[in-house]
């Protein structure tokens, strides 16, 4: 049996989301997670602590405060405003925001990981090769923790992809708009469409197993390094 | 002003480094001392991996710490060799090499075909460094650090984390880096062998002190230093090869003032070898008597000192330019009416060549 329109809609929706925070989270998490991995500040506990908060919180918490400071009198609101973009909550921006939250930590405790990994050693050698920090960063610490880059891109995607309690909070239930395929099932479960639900609950079931499935095919095996 | 000066102090939990050192920016300066006596931090200091705080350091008249300078490692001249190779492993051994030189002017770019060929790479260039030996990646780590042509080469043990096979392997490359190239070396070291065989200048070093630095084979002479050198003390005398003797299979070795026999090694006649004598194997006569050992020489006492045990003394003997010590009993040494200014004979039992 075919997908329906909405369906597809939906899943496209779901895709296009989830690639968005994605490409963000590696701007915005990048720096972070190597900042944790690198400093050895007292910060270090408090905003690791802060990074992992969305782990452990209920969506609908998250959502909630989310919704308030979204909102026309929260600070995330007023700014948007000022800034002449309108309000955030209903709309696909807002989801886009409120899931880079949500899915930070997916993005930067992998990544953390994978930097802590390389060690200061292979840093300290390219200064003494003439590599500025930055450059550093990119040609070595980079293309040293990309099997890091690729696990904490495909968990945030695949996280983002299966997010719902987040999205009805602050989206709601908008076709093409809000509308993703994690709502859509909800959708058809409380309209009794079972069969409707099950063809694409089966859809993400599939699409999640065969992502972690690369996932752990990917990680490479320790070998002894150099 | 060619030299280095270095005036760090540094205080962490359990170490203090402190220390006000001018080094010759010529040949090879070992940091010689035991694990904890601050060599490598000493050497990170100057690589500006650490930062001492109030530190002051000039190279060739040049500074690269002060208080309101701070020239940051990766443009500082230099190179760096690690204990382990530490090589980009995401990179092939080439890579590796390319690596430091697309970072420096091209103008300097001369020395990457030298460093292969002096280390003996070139089959290796296409491989990665999973696919290479313990002693073959630290090649690569002294090419790759020859490779941007620096004005100082920093080496921290690099021979420490390979078994006594991988450090023969590479012992001779450096000695062909020691005698044809012109980079100054600090090469850290905990190995009296090494320090023997590579260095000119010794700075020995304990709990973050300098205790003695000079050119190698006055400082090896010091009879105030055995307890760090231990049953290693010892003396280097630079001598040429100066006759081989077929029959015996044995060489003669001059140097000025005297000669010594040691087993023939294959060094042709006329080629300068590195000699090393141990002063336990070296022992004193005030006349000449029938015996086994065949380097006999006169020289004139010019030291005495004590030894680690309260009953043994070190005595150092002037040999026409070379200096010699001798470890004996102090009951031995009585019943010699040793003093300094007084003529006597050595017996030295065996010659190590270092070559």
């Amino acid at each position: 049996m075919p997908l329906s329109d909405s369906d597809l809609l939906a899943i496209w929706l779901s895709l296009r989301l989830a690639g968005t925070v994605t490409l963000v989270l590696l701007l915005v998490g990048t720096p972070i997670a190597w900042w944790l991995a690198r400093t050895r500040g007292w910060w270090k506990g408090p905003i690791g602590a802060v990074v992992a908060l969305p782990l452990v919180l209920p969506p609908s918490v998250l959502g909630f405060y989310l919704l308030v400071a979204m909102g026309p009198s929260g600070p995330i609101g007023r700014l948007t405003q000022s800034l002449g973009l309108g309000l955030l909550p209903f709309t696909f921006w807002g989801l886009v925001v409120a899931s880079v939250i949500y899915s930070l930590p997916f993005m930067v405790q992998p990544l953390q990981t994978a930097f802590e990994a390389i060690g200061d050693r292979p840093l300290e050698v390219a200064a003494t090769l003439r590599a500025s920090p930055l450059d550093a960063f990119f040609t070595v610490a980079v293309p040293l923790a990309l099997p890091g880059f690729l696990t904490a891109s495909i968990l945030t995607f695949t996280h983002t992809v299966g997010e719902f309690g987040v999205v009805l909070m602050i989206g709601g239930n908008l076709a093409g708009i809000t509308r993703v395929a994690s709502v859509l099932i909800y959708d058809h479960v409380e309209a009794l469409e079972y069969t409707e639900a099950h063809r694409l609950a089966a859809l993400m079931l599939i699409f999640s197993f065969l992502v972690l499935l690369a996932v752990y095919a990917w990680r490479p095996n320790p070998k002894k390094g150099s | 002003m060619e030299n280095i000066h270095a005036c760090f102090r540094l205080e962490w939990p359990g170490f203090c480094l402190d220390l006000d050192l001018t080094l010759p920016l010529t040949g090879v300066t070992a940091l010689f001392g035991p694990s904890g006596s601050g060599k490598t931090t000493l050497l990170r200091c100057i690589a500006g991996l650490e930062r001492a705080p109030h530190g002051r350091l000039t190279v060739a008249g040049e500074i690269w710490q002060d208080t309101r300078h701070w020239v940051p490692t990766y443009q500082r001249p230099l190179g760096y060799v690690f204990q382990e190779a530490s090589l980009f492993s995401h990179l092939t051994v080439d890579g590796n090499l390319n690596y430091g030189i697309r970072r420096i002017s091209t103008t300097a770019r001369v020395s990457m075909e030298h460093a292969i060929e002096l280390l003996g790479i070139s089959q290796l260039l296409d491989r990665k460094p999973d696919r290479l030996s313990g002693g073959e990646r630290q090649r690569v780590a002294i090419a790759r650090a020859l490779a941007v042509n620096p004005r100082l080469l920093l080496m921290d043990e690099p021979l420490a984390a390979l078994d006594l096979k991988r450090k023969q392997e590479i012992l001779p490359y450096l000695e062909r880096l020691h005698d044809e190239l012109k980079i100054p070396v600090l090469y850290v070291s905990h190995s009296p062998d090494e320090v023997a065989r590579l260095a000119d200048h010794l700075v020995v070093m304990e709990t973050g002190r300098v205790l003695a630095d000079g050119p190698l084979v006055q400082t090896l002479a010091r009879l105030d230093l055995p307890i760090h050198l231990g049953e290693d003390i010892g003396t280097i005398i630079e001598t040429t090869v100066g006759a081989v003797d077929d029959e015996w299979h044995l060489m003669r070795v001059d140097f000025p003032g005297g000669n010594l026999w040691a087993r023939d090694s294959g060094v042709p006649v006329g080629h300068r070898v590195r000699v090393r004598v141990l002063a336990r194997d070296v022992s004193l006569a005030d006349r000449l008597g029938h015996s086994s050992i065949q380097n006999v020489l006169n020289g004139i006492v010019d030291g005495i000192g004590d030894d680690q045990h309260p009953g043994l003394a070190l005595v150092r003997v002037k040999v026409g330019e070379a200096m010699l010590v001798a470890r004996l009993t102090k009951r031995a040494a009585a019943s010699l009416e040793l003093q300094v200014g007084k003529q006597v004979w050595v017996q030295v039992k065996s010659v190590a060549l270092l070559e």
